[in-house]
């Protein structure tokens, strides 16, 4: 099994669901963060004082997946989060060791 | 007494009131989260303690019979011999109701200095001062320009208390800010308003309550309160534009906050000349507010103390503004009852004017800057460094501002 962990823009997020479904994702688990890379932050002005906020806002999608489907589901990812300028993301690939169904116990591919 | 009179005075009143908890908005909201309910508490409070010292004997002090031009006696204590027949400062309303009017100014101008010490000052601390304040700065000052003090009998004009409150409250901040220190963090961590939504809603609420501390200080509802009432409205949306203006030569963009602090200045600047000046003098004392207020909030950035909401810039520099340009454009033309100004023909009000609010100035300062020391020596002004970052809503008041889900 393997973990895929992808920082997308917050407006791809629905793009990138809807690939992901069309595919055979179901579900998954995001998360609203903050970060940065190549992409600059932005500046602003409360009277008289100017701030520089680098920290962009960004969403991350955790997904828990068979090894097997990884690379077909790494390429929806890029295609559907990609817009081409500066800030489109990364995307982690790690390995899972072990995954559990709360409900009903199910451990392994069962639970994913 | 007179049912127009009184009517107009009961809802003038009301509308004053209403700019304490406007200003409590419109201050929360320019602060941190953590911080969000001990700045709001700090105004509202305001309305619970002044009343109190009011009735007891704030009244008293301030609008009592005068001894030496310095202060009222106590004649009025507990409000003893303040009656609902005509007293002495109306022939048309209840003298309780005059009593009541002038206690919602008494309210907002403590309120007023919290933007100055917010997001540091422990709230024991904050309860003393506004109480020792209210007694021994508000209720003189009051008295030495309305209650038939000095400053009155020398000719110096405060339509609505550009003085009494405004270059009062913003001096007072100016020492606060110095004796209390800088926030933790300033200047190198972020200090970014976390709602200012709530303080244009704020600024809205005090703009509307402004009417009432405009032309309720006419104390009739006849042509003066319409004079004020219109003067207080160009006034302060010129003031509005010019910030933003002036903003948007210097920094490139025109910003929300710009607007409604515009507003504001442009409200502080015409409060003392409500009465007292002609509408297109109006139009002109805003443009300039605007201006000269903005030019100060940013050389506050390179003074290197922390105003945290720009007390001393909007409502000190801006009353005093207020001040000198009753001084120019006050015109016995527009009210028989005021005097003339500068610019029409009598340089002297300039100087009356000018003398009025350096006496102002210095007591305000001097007495605030004794009480906070001394507040410091024995309660602690300053919450401990540890409160401070976890944010004073916890640590005063054990509550948070926003829970979500």
């Amino acid at each position: 099994m393997k973990k895929i962990e992808a920082i997308i823009k917050p407006f791809k997020l629905e793009e990138v669901k809807d690939a992901l479904a069309e595919i055979g994702i179901q579900g998954m688990t995001v998360s609203e963060v903050k970060g940065f890379g190549r992409q600059k932050g932005h500046k602003e002005i409360y009277r008289g004082a100017e701030y520089v906020v680098e920290f962009v806002p960004k969403v991350k999608l955790e997904i828990a997946v068979p090894a097997d489907m990884a690379d077909k589901i790494v390429e929806t990812i890029m295609t559907s989060a990609r817009t081409g300028k500066i800030g489109d993301g990364k995307i982690f690939v790690t390995s899972l060791e072990s995954a559990v169904r709360i409900r009903t116990g199910e451990t392994g591919r069962e639970a994913l | 007494m007179n049912s127009g009179d009184t009517s107009f005075m009961l809802l003038a009143s009301a509308l004053v009131m209403f700019m304490t908890p406007g200003l409590a908005l419109f201050y929360g909201g320019l602060v941190r989260a953590k911080n969000v309910l001990a700045t709001m508490m700090q105004s509202f409070i305001c309305l619970g303690l002044v009343s109190l010292v009011w009735v007891v004997y704030g009244y008293s002090l301030a609008f009592g019979p005068d001894a030496g031009g310095i202060i009222g006696t106590l004649k009025y204590v507990g409000l003893s011999g303040v009656t609902l027949q005509p007293g002495p400062y109306s022939e048309t309303i209840p003298d309780l109701l005059f009593c009541s009017f002038q206690l919602m100014f008494a309210v907002i101008t403590p309120a007023l200095i919290t933007g100055a010490f917010a997001e540091r000052m422990r709230f024991s601390a904050f309860v003393w001062f506004t109480i020792l304040w209210s007694t021994l700065v508000y209720s003189p000052v009051c008295h030495w320009v309305w209650g038939g003090g000095w400053i009155g009998e020398l000719g110096a004009l405060d339509f609505a208390g550009g003085t009494v409150i405004h270059i009062n409250s913003g001096v007072a901040a100016l020492a606060a800010a110095l004796i209390i220190g800088r926030r933790k963090g300033w200047r190198k961590e972020p200090m970014l308003p976390h709602n200012l939504p709530t303080t244009i809603l704020g600024a809205g609420i005090l703009w509307f309550g402004w009417f009432g501390f405009n032309a309720g200080s006419a104390i009739a509802a006849g042509e003066l309160a319409a004079l004020a009432f219109f003067n207080t409205q160009v006034a302060s949306g010129a003031a509005a534009v010019s910030w933003i203006a002036a903003e948007r030569l210097v920094r490139g963009n025109a910003t929300t906050l710009g607007a409604v602090s515009g507003a504001v200045a442009g409200l502080v600047a015409i409060t003392p000349a409500a009465g007292f000046v002609g509408p297109v003098s109006a139009v002109v004392i805003g443009l300039v507010a605007g201006i000269v207020c903005y030019m100060f909030v940013l050389v506050k950035e390179r003074a290197g103390y922390d105003d945290a909401l720009d007390v001393v810039a909007i409502h000190g520099f801006g009353g005093f503004w207020g001040a000198l340009a009753t001084g120019l454009f006050a015109s016995t033309a527009v009210n028989p009852g005021g005097a003339d100004g500068l610019f029409f023909g009598n340089p002297g009000q300039f100087v009356t004017q000018f003398i009025a609010a350096a006496a102002v100035m210095v007591y305000s300062f001097a007495v605030s800057g004794i009480l906070l020391k001394i507040i410091d020596k024995t309660v602690g002004l300053r919450v401990p460094e540890e409160s401070e970052r976890t944010g004073l809503d916890l640590t005063e008041h054990s509550e948070t501002g926003y829970t979500f889900g």
